[in-house]
């Protein structure tokens, strides 16, 4: 496939990602990969868990590193790929993400005083707001397992297999549930608790 | 009147200095916004509750509406400009150096430990996010049937989501005309 082709369909699957991205940059992370790493196979799985330590390690939006960072290694991270190429990924990649929000919310702030405590507004994010925990939940379940039927799905034998680069023995399930409880029970930093895990990776494997 | 270059300063600096982004933007966009009058302690609520309920990136959002509160087209754009800018220089620049020490042995040990930890950090925010909004049993049902389909099913998130807006909004607007009729007939 031509280079031009490539940019083109990452800018479509950004643009769509920025699109669809309810809920915060978590969300968007589940989009992104779905699309990058399940539908497109741009970026493998342990590639694509690395990605997103650093863009959480990284000031600004996640989601946006996230792109940024996906952008330059689909561009770069193959056999035809240089830095030059990458650089214009990563742009891409960014302003594609960006542009439907700029553009939605342009119209928003136009629109402000009217959709303002709009009953129908709130009625129909009751609805969303659901459907994005689960999106998110599916982001860290697809980090775990690969799921592949043998044909049809639900009416055939189901292969599921745990990740293995990203769960090489129990040691990492210690440090998965050991920063969930980190996260979850005293509120640490994201940040402290990657830096914590990079350390004790370094000192166990 | 706050200058272009001033709305792109100050969300590059909002930027630069919230790790993680999201909902810890928020503080510093408070204080930074407060702190020059551009925006009243009012304001800030409806401008945080349309930055989440539009698509994209929160804090980005912000900024965006924000910018044009102050500055109009033009001003949302410096603002734009601002808050992704930082972050995109300093992204390329760990993917450009982060490429050439993949196979490095001492960075795979580092994210083999990095890595149970970054799905952990995924998951936590979605047990919060389901204990503030899931109030019902069929938003257990929304959440759920998402999960499953897009883990086992391989269902695309952007297909699911369009479905939930759609069937949201007819029965949204259904419960409404509901109403209105029950209010007529009073």
């Amino acid at each position: 496939m031509d280079i031009g082709m490539i940019l083109l369909e990452l800018f479509y699957t950004f643009f769509v990602i920025g699109m669809f991205t309810f809920g915060g940059g978590y969300a968007m992370l589940s989009l992104i990969q779905t699309q990058v790493v399940t539908h497109h196979q741009w970026i493998a799985e342990s590639t694509f868990t690395d990605i997103l330590a650093i863009s959480q390690m990284t000031p600004g939006p996640i989601g946006v590193n996230c792109a940024t960072y996906v952008g330059y290694e689909v561009m770069a991270g193959n056999a035809e790929g240089s830095p030059l190429l990458g650089i214009l990924g990563s742009f891409t990649a960014t302003f594609a993400i960006v542009l439907p929000s700029f553009l939605i919310v342009l119209a928003l702030a136009f629109l402000y005083q009217k959709i303002r405590k709009n009953r129908v507004f709130e009625g129909v994010m009751g609805f969303l707001r659901p459907a994005v925990v689960g999106l998110i939940g599916a982001a860290a379940l697809i980090l775990m397992f690969h799921v592949q039927w043998d044909g049809t799905p639900l009416f055939s034998r189901c292969d599921f297999q745990l990740i293995k680069e990203n769960f090489i023995d129990w040691k990492s399930w210690l440090l998965l549930f050991g920063s969930a409880f980190a996260s979850f029970k005293f509120h640490l930093n994201p940040i402290l608790i990657i830096i914590g895990a990079g350390v004790l990776g370094l000192l166990l494997y | 009147m706050a200058s272009l270059w001033n709305i792109f300063a100050v969300f590059a600096k909002i930027g630069a200095f919230t790790i993680g982004g999201g909902y810890a933007m928020i503080p510093l966009i408070q204080k930074e916004l407060e702190r020059r009058k551009w925006i009243d302690g009012k304001e800030l609520p409806d401008i945080i509750a349309i930055a989440q309920s539009a698509p994209g990136v929160m804090g980005v959002n912000v900024a965006i509406f924000t910018g044009y509160r102050l500055r109009g087209f033009k001003g949302s754009l410096a603002a734009a400009l601002g808050s992704i800018l930082p972050s995109f220089f300093i992204m390329l620049a760990i993917a450009m150096l982060f490429t050439g020490y993949q196979e490095n042995p001492i960075v795979i040990r580092i994210f083999s430990g990095i890595r149970p930890a970054v799905i952990a950090l995924i998951a936590v925010p979605m047990v919060q996010m389901a204990r503030k909004n899931n109030k019902s049993w069929w938003n257990w049902g929304i959440s759920i049937a998402t999960l499953f389909l897009v883990t086992f099913l391989n269902y695309s998130p952007i297909y699911i989501l369009a479905v939930v807006l759609v069937i949201g909004t007819c029965i949204t607007l259904f419960d409404e005309s509901r109403r209105n009729k029950k209010k007529e007939g009073q």
